[in-house]
């Protein structure tokens, strides 16, 4: 593992540290993402402070430049600790599948 | 303050899912089409599910039929995701501020014992109600009609709590602060802030009661703010502090978010948080919601049928609401039906004629006492406030 993998797997490792400590809602887990390249980085990221369906329900709303301005705000506004690499993929992902 | 999780959320038996009420599919959604999930948090009964995580719930159409909706059916809307099981008999709320004479801690019980009991009947509504029929899009909850409710809700007045503590002359904003916390440290704590003025209106209560049983969890027990004819932005749930400030409070969430453009809204201004560009959504515009019908419903042929509803605004309270048969050409007055106060929300019943077959292309719109009428068109703004447009629906008659 590299570095970057490793920080993925430890955000991973902290989304379902929050669902065993009651954080999340029962229901949750069943949301997927579609399978395409940059899902696990999307999912480790976004799903540490929000469930997953809030991609979803954006999707009819947000083009690739909406889904940028809004990995930035969540980055920028609330603390989201995105390293620039990943966010890339995140919006490369979230632009080609949302 | 002992805070405890809620244990019940780890079990998945505390969750009834209920299954999708459209088709889905795999496909990309399209706009309006219809995939909503209805899940009954502990607690509650089955909402739409906007999010799971934080918990956004809004109430069906049907649900909100009764005059006062009811607790577990009332819409759930949190920002941060980690919201705490607050108990009520250890619970305490500070009250104090650089512009508070002193710093007290009031118990549950202290509150109750130690100020006027008062009751309001007063509409709820989140600020992003229908932002998911806006157009342009706008991101954010797509919520559709239901992030709204009427209750009866029971407390105390914020100005009776304040001038207990004492309030110096140079008190310009009031800071309320909630149990509820952001999951990354670093994360804005959803912290609002109301025009002193606002605070100390005798209609502003630290509410414990909804309906006339405690304040359940998801709406903010033990106590929460509530703030007749403003947008439930400034309703803080789980209140845990209050403090009297001389300075603009300069939060994200006051800062920045629930802004909208200076001059685009009529209502009470916040001249404290106002700059040139942009200002904090204050009251509830005039609207109205036909929850007899929904679009597309059918009626039988020479049976009466009465479309009815509710209308409501910022505390003018409602003057009319109006129904037009022939698309917006002429309108007649609907009947109002009883008066539940000035900030709760009004009922209305019209006959719709159905001795003849055909499409019945209905348009409602309310007026209310101040004047204001719903609108033809929405006024932009990026984060999709106010939706109030005259509602549209065709009722079939076969």
């Amino acid at each position: 593992m590299n570095a970057r993998e490793v920080r993925v797997a430890a955000a991973v490792a902290t989304i379902w540290l929050l669902l065993a400590a009651g954080w999340a809602l029962a229901g949750e887990e069943a949301i997927q993402l579609r399978d395409a390249p940059g899902r696990d980085v999307t999912t480790a990221f976004c799903a540490t402070c929000h469930s997953l369906d809030y991609i979803q329900m954006n999707a009819a709303v947000l083009d690739r430049a909406g889904w940028e301005k809004s990995v930035r705000k969540m980055m920028d506004r609330f603390g989201a600790p995105i390293p620039d690499e990943d966010a890339r993929k995140i919006v490369e992902y979230l632009g080609e599948n949302y | 303050m002992v805070i405890k999780r809620r244990e019940v959320l780890a079990s998945s038996a505390g969750l009834l899912l209920l299954g999708a009420v459209g088709a889905r599919s795999d496909e990309p959604p399209v706009p309006g089409a219809t995939d909503d999930v209805l899940v009954a948090l502990p607690g509650k009964k089955p909402l739409i599910k906007r999010s799971f995580r934080p918990p956004n719930f809004e109430t069906p159409i049907a649900d909100l039929r009764e005059a006062f909706t009811p607790n577990e059916r009332f819409f759930v809307r949190y920002h941060l995701a980690d919201i705490p099981e607050v108990d009520r008999r250890s619970w305490r709320l500070k009250v104090g501020g650089s512009s508070a004479q002193r710093s007290v801690e009031f118990s549950l019980a202290e509150l109750k014992r130690g100020f006027e009991h008062v009751s309001i009947a007063a509409v709820n509504q989140c600020s992003g109600n229908r932002r998911g029929l806006f157009t342009p899009r706008a991101a954010g909850i797509q919520w559709q009609y239901g992030a709204m409710g009427n209750a009866m809700w029971g407390g105390v007045r914020l100005r009776d709590v304040l001038n207990r503590v004492g309030i110096k002359a140079d008190a310009l904003e009031v800071v309320l602060d909630g149990a509820d916390r952001a999951v990354l440290p670093v994360t804005p704590d959803f912290v609002k802030s109301l025009p002193i003025e606002r605070a100390l209106d005798e209609n502003t209560l630290i509410a414990f009661e909804m309906n006339g049983a405690a304040l359940p969890h998801w709406n903010g027990a033990p106590a929460r703010l509530v703030v007749p004819g403003w947008t439930a932005t400034y309703w803080v749930k789980h209140l845990a502090e209050i403090r009297v400030e001389p300075k603009p409070f300069d939060g994200f969430w006051m800062k920045t978010a629930y802004r909208v453009p200076t001059g685009a809204f009529a209502g009470a201004r916040f001249a404290s948080q106002e700059t040139p560009q942009t200002t904090p959504i204050t009251e509830i515009l005039v609207n109205s919601l036909v929850t007899s019908h929904s679009d597309g419903a059918r009626l039988a042929r020479g049976r009466t049928a009465e479309l009815s509803g509710w209308a409501w605004d910022g505390g003018s309270g409602i003057g009319s609401v109006e129904v037009s048969t022939d698309d917006g050409q002429s309108w007649r007055s609907a009947t109002l039906a009883k008066d539940l106060g000035r900030f709760a929300w009004r009922g209305f019943h019209f006959a719709v004629e159905t001795s003849t077959t055909g499409s019945r292309a209905l348009a409602v719109r309310a007026v209310s006492r101040a004047g204001a009428r719903q609108p033809d068109k929405l006024t932009p703004n990026p984060s999709g406030y106010h939706h109030n447009l005259v509602q549209r629906l065709t009722l079939e008659v076969a």
